[in-house]
């Protein structure tokens, strides 16, 4: 399976994502942002990080950057597409996922291990997961807030497309176990056509025991399928 | 422009040093001379105090491929790698204006270490503030964490370790140290020496502006009431722009463009210009009209003084020019050739073609002043606690009362605001008694570790020295990994006053002996004078960065509980030295006495042991004894994890908080398998250890036998809630 990376000015996550989808055996591509031509590829990636510094709003001058047509002409074609963290925020800038991110509830940068309940496993990107399964994963982000209307969170809901929401250990979703005061605990949704996964947790950092844990390993390997 | 005495007093310069300046140049210099002499000479920028002193520390050894001088230290981890280090201080900037303060911080000291050739793998900090009731602290602490996390977390680089504490001392003074860790190849390492004339000197990063500018002037002087006057002598970081220039200069760095580079730091444009062509007995001619400036008008004078960040000094190797301006526009940032090395050994300073300053650049490096100050010793204080006459407690509420305290309380408030993980290569992170960090496709790891122990310094400068070094590398030792070099932030007041120039003389002998001993050479380091308000200095407080290697890949060990009726072993002497503890200023405000003797043959002997038994996997967990005493660092053990544990009667007469709270040093806890526990003890006393049963490792409950026992998760509630309610 063929992937690609797109690399923004102050994206650091790439490096990491690459690392994952070499282990999984994903013949991977980095793609700068000032391409203008993707390279076949079956998944894209939007990495972590702070595209543009961020100081704007979050993704959103990535979401006009030069590559990010050709994405959303792949993504319209079927291409698969996931957006961790940042690039889960791009994605929403470039409308090819609904809602926004907003600022943490506590107004603070956020860096923890923390549970998250595979809502969906019927997705490409989930599959592998058991429905109802607690994974254990790493947030780092300053506006991992989901937000959306009340139209579009009934649809997320009617068509299955939460792919993840946040819960403690025992996979119970309240507030106390919501990090960042997402709108019903949302920590992951997929687009209508479910080619489209957009995430704040970072699956990407939980391919190693040693480092972590292996819980991010099925969503690659649920793509390979 | 008459150079009077009002403008020598706003560049910092003494009457005496102006006579100096006039005798270097044979001539009066010019207002811009002057701010670059200014820039050059003051303390932060010379170490005109502090030089003879730093003489003394060794910085030597197998281990050290670059000690003090450059950039950073680098050390070899075997193979083809090598790890650069160093840590900063910010503090003045951080107290004027946290948040910026703070992030620039971050900013200078990655640049010193990318700089060499390494790419950036850890931060770590040491920050201190005064006492949580001072109505400054509360939003102090949370700028300086903030602006922390603000520039690690975009850089993406991880922040893994650090230290907290809160001191009445730091009022007025805050301290904000900044370490920054770099993985690099050994035989790619770049320096900062200029070989060569009629080489490109070339401007690379960001636009120059106004800010910071006088910047390490201020740094070199104490604060006032008009403190907050400073701020535009803060810089402003931006450290998107760094991660574009970090990129940039490693991909320039793959190839053999590059003879020299330095980061524009602390006195910008001046210092890098001035440190390359001194390294080279060379010249430097600059056309300033070229530099890059992101305001209109600026002068000669501003583009010499700004300290704009995310700026780089490089000289370059004939013929590269083009393809390394072309790797800096891909990259987006600034690229211009701003001068050339020449051989007249002058600083040349051109305008439009016209010369605005010429100075000799011995006068402004070797030739700058240096002070032997006087100093005087300070004598050991006497023994002052004596327990019978102290109003009674409870063992159980004196221990409740260190861990619910600022200075003990759980640090995940601040370290949830950090990056921990990113780069995926962090093993153990922060809340350990080091972090560990892999090295990026390779099966070994680095251990890193900050410390400082400002109330023993304060209370005898030589013994605090030595306890640092010890207790840092006793950090580093409890996950396994052997100490190899150390960097030192050394904040003191200020030196002109004989007490504290004292302090600082007897402090450096105590890290010399320590180091020495220990095999723990110092490869680089800063030094931050007049920390102070209104001749109020604060307390000595020197803070060790380690660094050690753990050469092969395991599941970490740290101080954490793993097994139930696994045994608890204690190693070292537990003599009870309550002066100066935790025990004595938590509960009864009581901080006077000496610290805590270091015996340094105990120290090696008691560390390399421990090491070799996590080495042979006969270590479950294992914590250091420090700040605290043996039942702090007990609970320690058993908060936030799964298991607790019972410690057995105490035997020999000893007095209860003696035993329990005694700050002795060369320490640890082991917890041990069972089924190994007698092999253990055998190697122990085979090495002539002393070691001590303590107890086993029980489910739920810490327990002290016939005193108290508790359950954990309240033991952990009552240690988390600090941060949360404040």
């Amino acid at each position: 399976m063929k992937s690609s990376v797109i690399v923004f000015p102050g994206s650091n996550c790439d490096r990491d994502i690459a690392v994952a989808l070499e282990k999984m055996q994903f013949k991977n591509q980095m793609v700068w942002h000032k391409e203008t031509t993707l390279p076949k590829s079956d998944l894209i990636v939007i990495p972590g990080g702070f595209s543009y510094g961020d100081y704007l709003r979050s993704g959103a001058i990535a979401g006009k950057s030069l590559i990010i047509e050709e994405v959303i002409k792949a993504a319209n074609s079927g291409c698969f597409i996931l957006g961790i963290c940042n690039g889960f925020q791009i994605l929403t800038e470039t409308g090819l996922l609904k809602g926004t991110l907003l600022r943490n509830k506590n107004l603070k940068f956020i860096n923890r291990d923390v549970n998250i309940k595979v809502i969906n496993n019927s997705s490409k990107f989930t599959s592998k997961y058991k429905l109802g399964q607690v994974l254990k994963i790493n947030i780092a982000h300053n506006e991992g807030n989901y937000f959306t209307d009340d139209k579009h969170l009934k649809e997320l809901k009617r068509e299955n497309l939460i792919a993840f929401k946040y819960c403690d250990e025992k996979g119970k979703i309240s507030e106390d176990s919501n990090p960042n005061g997402a709108i019903e605990n949302i920590a992951g949704i997929l687009n209508a056509k479910k080619n489209i996964l957009g995430m704040m947790p970072h699956p990407e950092r939980m391919i190693d025991k040693l480092v972590s844990n292996t819980d991010g390993l099925n969503l690659f390997s649920s793509l390979l399928n | 422009m008459k150079i009077t005495n009002k403008i020598l007093e706003k560049h910092g310069i003494k009457n005496e040093e102006y006579e100096s300046i006039q005798k270097l140049l044979k001539r009066e210099p010019n207002f811009l001379e002057l701010g670059i002499f200014s820039a050059m000479w003051n303390e932060h920028c010379s170490y005109k105090s502090s030089r003879v002193h730093l003489k003394k520390l060794p910085t030597k050894g197998k281990q050290v491929i670059q000690g003090p001088g450059e950039n950073a230290g680098v050390i070899d981890i075997g193979d083809e790698d090598a790890i650069v280090f160093k840590i900063e201080s910010h503090n003045h900037p951080s107290y004027i204006e946290p948040y910026q303060g703070a992030a620039t911080g971050v900013g200078g000291i990655l640049r010193d270490v990318f700089t060499m050739g390494a790419r950036p793998i850890a931060l770590l900090n040491s920050i201190h503030f005064g006492s949580p009731d001072h109505p400054k602290t509360k939003s102090l602490l949370n700028g300086v964490v903030s602006g922390i996390g603000g520039y690690g977390n975009c850089i993406g680089i991880p922040t893994v370790a650090g230290e907290t504490k809160f001191n009445d001392t730091y009022n007025e003074n805050i301290l904000v140290n900044a370490m920054a860790v770099g993985h690099a190849k050994k035989n790619k390492i770049f320096y900062s020496k200029a070989k060569g004339i009629n080489k490109s000197v070339v401007y690379v990063g960001s636009k120059t502006g106004r800010d910071g500018i006088h910047g390490a002037s201020m740094a070199s002087a104490e604060f006032d009431e008009n403190s907050e006057e400073k701020k535009p002598t803060v810089q402003v970081g931006d450290p998107f722009t760094e991660k574009l220039l970090l990129e940039a200069c490693l991909e320039l760095m793959k190839d053999d463009s590059i003879i020299a580079i330095q980061d524009m730091g602390a006195a910008g444009l001046t210092s890098s210009s001035v440190e390359m062509a001194s390294k080279g007995s060379l010249g430097i001619e600059l056309q300033l009209e070229k530099v890059p400036c992101r305001e209109e008008n600026m002068t000669p004078y501003e583009m010499m003084l700004s300290e704009s960040q995310e700026r780089m000094l490089i000289i370059l190797e004939d013929g590269k020019e083009e393809n390394a301006k072309k790797i800096f526009k891909k990259w987006d940032l600034d690229f211009v050739i701003i001068g050339k090395t020449t051989n007249t050994k002058n600083l040349t300073l051109k305008f439009n073609n016209k010369i605005e300053g010429e100075i000799p650049i011995e006068a402004l490096a070797s030739k700058a002043p240096v002070y032997k100050r006087k100093w005087v010793k300070k004598s050991l204080p006497k023994k002052t606690v004596d327990l019978k006459k102290l109003k009674k407690i409870k063992l159980e509420d004196a221990l409740i009362k260190i861990l619910s305290s600022p200075n003990h309380s759980n640090k995940s408030w601040i370290t949830d605001q950090y990056d921990q993980m990113v780069m995926c290569d962090t093993i153990q992170r922060s809340g350990s008694d080091a972090a560990i960090i892999k090295i990026h496709n390779k099966e070994k790891a680095i251990a890193v570790s900050v410390d400082s122990s400002a109330n023993y310094c304060k209370s005898h400068p030589s013994s605090g020295g030595k306890q640092i070094v010890c207790e840092n590398w006793r950090n580093l030792i409890s996950v396994g990994a052997k100490p190899l070099a150390i960097t030192n932030c050394l904040n003191f007041g200020n030196p002109e006053n004989e007490k504290i120039m004292g302090e600082f003389a007897e402090c450096l002998d105590g890290i010399k002996e320590a180091c020495e001993f220990l095999d723990y050479p110092v490869v680089s380091g800063n030094v931050s004078f007049y920390n102070g308000t209104n001749n109020k200095n604060i307390f000595p407080t020197p803070v060790i960065g380690g660094v050690g290697l753990i050469s092969s890949l395991r599941k970490p060990i740290n101080h954490k509980l793993k097994k139930e009726k696994s045994s608890l072993i204690l190693i070292g002497k537990t003599f009870g030295h309550l002066d100066q503890s935790c025990f004595l200023k938590e509960n009864y405000s009581i901080s006077d006495g000496a610290p805590p003797k270091i015996n340094l043959v105990n120290e090696k002997n008691n560390g390399e042991v421990v090491l070799s038994l996590i080495n042979k996997d006969l270590v479950l967990a294992a914590h250091d004894v420090s700040n605290g005493g043996l039942i702090v660092s007990l609970s320690e053990m058993a908060m936030n994890s799964y298991y607790g544990m019972k410690i057995e009667k105490v035997k020999k007469l000893r007095n209860l908080f003696e035993y329990f709270f005694g700050e002795d040093q060369g320490r640890y806890i082991l917890e041990v398998e069972h089924s190994n526990s007698p092999k253990v003890k055998k190697m122990l006393s085979d090495a002539n250890i002393y070691y001590e049963n303590i107890g086993y490792t029980q489910k739920k409950y810490f327990e002290i036998e016939g005193e108290f026992k508790i359950n954990i998760n309240d033991l952990s509630k009552m240690n988390n809630q600090w941060y949360n309610n404040y």
